[in-house]
């Protein structure tokens, strides 16, 4: 396929192309995921999640700078929100990454999340197959502005930068479970506003000093004057490498390997049972059972994989 | 799932005022666009490269600076060179009534003044994108 040839050659029109017909979900996208995933595997993914407004967007542009100059491509995805009521979205992370935008070395996407919930969008995964196979060392992924439990992106990438800011929480909210427990690296960012270091130092009383031989970081960033970024891609590249040594990385893969199938198998039989002849007036009838609580989802779902209704 | 309508609206040039761009950006993502909004201060280049990787079907710019004989035909020839050509571009902004037809002549497909109303720049978007 012509577009995937252009793809793998790195042109980033092809790979625009290629996502929206992801997002869109084109009738071709399957096919070209299928042909892409031969190509993938090579990169470092890194999710970054953390508050709105603590920074990501600016700390991704200082990075992308920062892994520009050491030889590196890189590759952005940047989710933002769509609107539950008009299916519209303002996507503005790039008004943060303008100057690297530009780069040969560089291809940044917006994406929204067309009603996904949990920080990402549901093409996130098989966009960044699309940058990985066009040939990108890093593949930077930004959630939306996550709250407590936007944990999806610790699935997806191989290295998770939780970004905080000063005075976001006090030592209680450190200790809640969820978006806090997920980070592989800490920083917390505008370090220069008052307050980062008790910041810090709530974060290290409650993360573990060895989690499996890797002690998450804390670090400090100024990402609007690049203060503390390259000692967070140093962190970046030392998690990497912990990965590939210690074996997790194929442990990583794995969970991710196993979103994607389970996923992939939810669409395909979803599409099998409602595109089958027959099939859509079969899965209404039981919609109707379930509504009018003649028969309960449970009983429903297995009926209709068995393709007795009853 | 049916094609989303994707708008680049961009500010070229060098004036602060990006309030009509954000009016507009507001406008679009109301009537159920993905609106990509890069900000103040972008060059041509900047925008047409962006245009690209976010695989937009319009961009909008904005200009309040008197630049837009430059900055606005300077963008469709850039989308021309790159073979992007399919990306139709709107204008805004304080333009005089004298360089419409200029503008129009170097390819820019509308151009909104003060007092436009919303749903006429929606209906020029969604007609752009083939809705």
């Amino acid at each position: 396929m012509q577009l995937v040839d252009r793809l793998l050659k790195g042109d980033k029109r092809a790979a625009a192309k290629i996502i929206s017909m992801i997002e869109d979900r084109d009738a071709q996208a399957q096919k070209i995921v299928s042909l892409l995933h031969h190509h993938t595997g090579n990169a470092h993914i890194i999710g970054l999640t953390g508050p709105p407004g603590a920074g990501k967007s600016t700390l991704i542009s200082a990075l992308v700078r920062e892994f520009r100059s050491r030889g590196k491509r890189v590759g952005v995805i940047a989710v933002d929100p769509t609107s539950p009521f008009t299916g519209g979205a303002l996507l503005g992370d790039r008004v943060r990454m303008t100057d690297v935008g530009v780069d040969d070395g560089v291809y940044i996407r917006s994406m929204a999340t067309r009603g996904h919930v949990g920080g990402l969008a549901l093409a996130t995964y098989d966009a960044v197959k699309v940058l990985e196979a066009m040939g990108m060392d890093k593949v930077f992924v930004e959630t939306v502005g996550a709250g407590q439990s936007e944990v999806e992106v610790a699935n997806l990438a191989h290295t998770t930068v939780i970004v905080e800011m000063p005075g976001s929480g006090d030592s209680i909210q450190i200790l809640k479970a969820g978006i806090l427990e997920i980070g592989d690296v800490y920083t917390v960012n505008k370090a220069d506003e008052g307050g980062a270091e008790s910041m810090v130092t709530n974060l290290k009383s409650v993360l573990p000093e060895d989690r499996e031989g890797w002690a998450p970081p804390v670090l400090t960033t100024v990402a609007s004057e690049g203060k503390g970024v390259p000692e967070l891609a140093d962190r970046l590249e030392e998690h990497f490498s912990y990965l590939k040594k210690s074996g997790k990385l194929g442990e990583k893969e794995r969970i991710r390997s196993e979103v994607e199938l389970r996923d992939a198998l939810t669409e395909t039989m979803l599409e099998k049972l409602t595109t089958s002849k027959g099939g859509k007036k079969l899965y209404e009838d039981v919609l109707d059972k379930v509504v009018s609580r003649k028969l309960d989802p449970h009983t429903a779902a297995r009926r209709l994989l068995s393709g007795k209704t009853g | 799932m049916a094609k989303k309508i994707r708008v680049l609206i961009a500010k070229p040039g060098l004036d602060g005022h990006d309030r009509g761009a954000k009016v507009i950006a507001r406008a679009l993502r109301d009537a159920g666009m993905e609106v990509i909004y890069t900000g103040l201060r972008q060059t041509p280049r900047d925008i047409v490269e962006a245009a690209i990787q976010e695989d937009v079907d319009a961009i909008g710019l904005s200009c309040l600076s008197g630049a837009h004989m430059t900055l606005f035909p300077e963008v469709v020839k850039l989308l021309r060179q790159k073979g992007a050509d399919e990306i139709v571009v709107a204008g805004g902004g304080i333009i005089p009534e004298d360089d419409i037809p200029k503008l129009k002549k170097a390819g820019i497909k509308a151009v909104f003044g003060p007092g436009t109303r919303l749903e006429d720049v929606v209906k020029f978007f969604e007609h752009a994108a083939g809705k």
